[in-house]
């Protein structure tokens, strides 16, 4: 058979061509090593930087909506000296503005930072150096990846410099709103814009995808088998998984969302009248349809960010509480659920749209079935920490703080469950506090917990620990106080997106609770600035790492160099004799995975 | 290595493949799973909408013509069109095979034959839609009535075109896939490779076009 002629010849002249590698270091040019690279390492810190990029510029949004929410009343002449009329016209944030910030910072933080940032890193930087692999399955199709997500990402950020302004119906973009260009300015070329990005977006995240499960499937290194894996490397998996069959269905609705705007199709439109044109010819669609098409992709989506936070987070808090992760095959079966039930459970997203209530009702049932295998996640990081001998780095502090976000935030998402209480709650700042802290901060944390642990392996020095602990300190403290009061807001009925609630009197009494958000705010912006700084000085000033396995920690990346080239191991993969979790075992404070079972070994 | 394939391998222990598949084949079989989500995505919208709406043109009214014959055919010509893609997908079957048993010129003839089958199919669809636009049909412009004689939603020929459209998308880059095979073939790059993998991957995405042409058949001409 010939598909066997290809798994020995490849495997043979692949291990050839890794010697072959470490023996002649041959020549890499600046572009072939920086710019077009296939090294998995690299690739991975091409997607953190790009997702920096897109944090700071989605963050910044975030702090000028926030202005305009915080001090409605105030006037801040250099907004407009800084982004011209369209944007700030008198010192204040004009309503077209606000949209248009509201819409972009959603889709820049959920697409492009958190899930192209957040596992495009991961997934590249991880995989391959936990299953004891020299490189992604295609390394070829792993550098496409990252160029469609840089394509897509200039394309997304031309659309903020057109005359008519970015998208600005929010980041789910429902149609009416988007597929009439008459509808707002966003809904013009920015539009457009953000159609074509989104589209490449989703070309980027298959490639990538494919790429990470072929990988983890058919390169992991001998003795590593399945139950040996790191929980990172399994919560990887599963996010590919849920990324390679969800994102298509997206692709599917913006597809017919492009015929609605450019050709005159109906799809999603029906009945319409637009103020100073008339009425709309359009009959028989339906923009309900584009909602589940939408949220098909859009609940798997949160679980896309927050798996690979909790896979990082499972295999972080084990590493240093010194201690098992408890429960090691809950916690995939856990993963494992939670990745069925995301594609049960989208029309919690839709109960107040005229959805039926007994299909309501359903998704009310499998939507909390999640708390289940949540649960069970929560239960078993609390177990591990347990009795722990904890190690407060900096990684730690947010592995810790990643749990403690999850609780709170993942506790309201009971609430929000409930068809009968969403009536009450949807669209209010219920909402937006639940997700930010069960999803956007939370796996933020996640990622500032994979970025300070892993750093070492990464760039062969530490990050600076006292700016680190501000770093957590400040965020952590700022992300209560910043989302802690939205809940009170929403349970009064605050609905999100309004661009001044000075103006309604039953919110009057929220005003200087407002401001205070707005402040906290842009104090934890400016601490994220302090940690960028730190990350940048520390690559070329750091503290170096003089040890191959600074945290004392079992897995495979810290067998390989400190600094390890294409390939990462000089030499043979190594073997893999025991799973990742034997810390504390036989009075030993950690056995790592390349090492064999002792005879007088106790079972595990 | 090469002894592996006994009763007691542990696939799933690292170091080989569990399915014994190298990874190209590994990642096209996840591909055609996300591709298959895409029509699902497609299909089911037009269900939903279909199912939503009073009325619906009778298939066999709109697709009754034959190039050369005039109208008055129901479904004869899309019937044509479905079976030269089906015998498309068996000269595949017949290249894959003739790749494991390294026979290049049988390769490369029945990859010109799927070439040629493809392109057929292509064609049909070109004048199928040709005829309909002349006819009025187009996206946004729905010149058939209901199946009751009542006016009907443009959304049928709104799905139409752009589901068969997607399709057909599908089939040409099919098409230009089999066209590279055909020129690697004849430039001798499998047989200095020792197999004929690329082929069958290429086949795997044809048969998938096969399918999904079936599905789309049915939605449209059949239901």
């Amino acid at each position: 058979m010939s598909n066997e002629a290809v798994l020995h010849g490849a495997a043979t002249s692949h291990d050839a061509h890794g010697d072959h590698h470490h023996e002649h270091h041959h020549h890499e040019t600046f572009i072939s090593k920086y710019v077009f690279s296939m090294d998995h390492k690299m690739i991975a810190k091409q997607f953190l930087i790009t997702g920096m990029v897109w944090a700071v510029i989605g963050g910044l949004m975030s702090v000028l909506f926030r202005l305009q929410l915080g001090y409605p009343d105030t006037s801040f002449p250099w907004l407009e000296d800084l982004l011209g009329k369209w944007w700030a016209e008198k010192g204040h944030i004009t309503a077209q503005g606000y949209y248009a910030l509201v819409t972009t910072h959603g889709t820049v933080l959920v697409f492009f930072v958190l899930t192209a940032g957040l596992s495009g890193t991961f997934a590249n930087f991880l995989i391959p150096l936990q299953v004891g692999a020299r490189d992604m399955a295609s390394p070829f199709m792993n550098m496409l990846s990252y160029w469609f997500f840089f394509t897509a990402s200039v394309v997304m950020l031309s659309s903020i410099f057109v005359e008519t302004g970015p998208f600005s119906g929010g980041w789910t973009a429902y149609p009416p709103l988007s597929a009439l260009g008459d509808a707002s300015p966003g809904s013009k070329t920015g539009m457009d814009l953000w159609l074509v990005a989104m589209a490449l977006f989703v070309v980027s995240s298959l490639l990538g995808g494919l790429n990470y499960i072929a990988t983890i499937l058919n390169m992991r290194t001998k003795g590593m088998s399945m139950t040996r894996l790191p929980l990172t490397i399994w919560a990887l998996f599963f996010t590919a998984v849920l990324g390679v069959l969800s994102f298509p269905v997206l692709l599917s609705g913006f597809i017919l969302l492009i015929f609605d705007r450019n050709f005159g199709t109906s799809f999603y439109l029906s009945d319409i009248f637009v103020n100073g044109v008339g009425a709309l010819p359009n009959e028989g669609g339906s923009a309900i349809l584009f909602q589940h098409l939408f949220w098909f992709l859009g609940h798997p989506e949160v679980y896309i960010i927050l798996l690979p936070a909790m896979g990082m987070v499972s295999e972080i808090l084990s590493v240093n509480a010194r201690k098992p992760i408890f429960g090691y095959m809950a916690m995939i079966g856990s993963l494992f659920a939670i990745s069925i039930l995301a594609f049960l459970v989208w029309a919690h997203h839709m109960f107040v749209t005229g959805l039926n209530p007994f299909l309501g009702s359903i998704f009310v049932l499998l939507t909390l079935l999640i708390a289940v295998p949540s649960a069970i996640k929560v239960f078993n990081w609390l177990t591990t920490l347990w009795r722990g001998n904890i190690r407060f780095t900096p990684g730690m502090l947010f592995a810790i703080g990643f749990v403690s976000l999850f609780i709170s935030g993942g506790l309201t998402g009971i609430w929000l469950g409930n068809s009968a209480l969403d009536i009450h709650l949807h669209d209010t700042y219920f909402v937006i506090a639940h997700f930010h802290i069960v999803m956007g901060v939370a796996s933020m944390f996640g990622m500032f917990a994979g970025v300070y642990h892993w750093y070492p392996k990464m760039y062969g020095r530490y990050l600076n620990n006292t700016l680190g602990y501000i770093h957590f300190w400040v965020t952590m403290i700022g992300a209560y106080l910043i989302f802690w009061p939205m809940h009170y807001e929403g349970l009064a009925g605050m609905p999100r997106r309004y661009y001044d609630y000075s103006i309604w009197e039953s919110f009057k009494n929220f005003v200087e609770l407002n401001k205070f958000i707005s402040t906290v705010a842009m104090i934890v912006f400016a601490t994220q600035l302090l940690f960028l700084l730190n990350f940048f000085y520390s690559i070329w000033k750091g503290r170096k790492v003089t040890s191959q396995n600074p945290w004392g920690s079992n897995t495979l990346e810290w067998t390989a160099p400190i600094n390890p080239g294409h390939g990462n191991w000089p030499g043979e993969i190594p073997e893999v004799h025991r799973w990742a979790y034997d810390y504390g075992k036989d009075g030993r404070e950690f056995i790592s995975q390349v090492e064999p079972i002792g005879a007088d070994e106790s079972h595990h | 290595m090469s002894t592996a394939t006994t009763a007691t391998t542990k696939w799933w222990n690292g170091g080989k493949s569990p399915f014994n598949v190298e990874y190209g084949k590994l990642m096209m079989w996840y591909f055609l799973m996300s591709d298959a989500f895409t029509f699902g995505a497609f299909l089911i919208s037009y269900g939903t909408i279909r199912f939503s709406t009073n009325g619906w043109p009778d298939p066999n009214e709109v697709f009754q013509s034959f190039p050369g014959l005039g109208s008055g055919h129901p479904l004869m010509f899309v019937s044509l069109m479905t079976f030269i893609l089906i015998i498309s997908s068996v000269t595949m079957v017949q290249a894959v095979k003739a790749g494991h048993e390294m026979k290049k010129n049988k390769v490369v003839i029945n990859l010109i034959w799927t070439i040629i089958g493809g392109a057929a199919f292509l064609g049909c669809q070109a004048w199928e839609w040709n005829h309909l636009h002349a006819e009025g049909a187009w996206w946004g412009h729905n010149p058939f009535l209901n199946a009751d004689g009542t006016q009907s939603s443009t959304n049928f020929t709104n799905y139409f075109f752009t589901i068969t459209g997607f399709h057909g998308f599908h089939v040409f880059s099919g098409l230009v896939i089999n066209i590279v095979m055909l020129i690697m073939t004849l430039n001798n790059t499998f047989e200095k490779r020792g197999h004929y993998l690329m082929i069958e991957k290429a086949g795997l995405y044809w048969h998938f076009v096969d399918l999904v042409w079936v599905f789309v058949f049915t939605c449209f001409y059949l239901i």
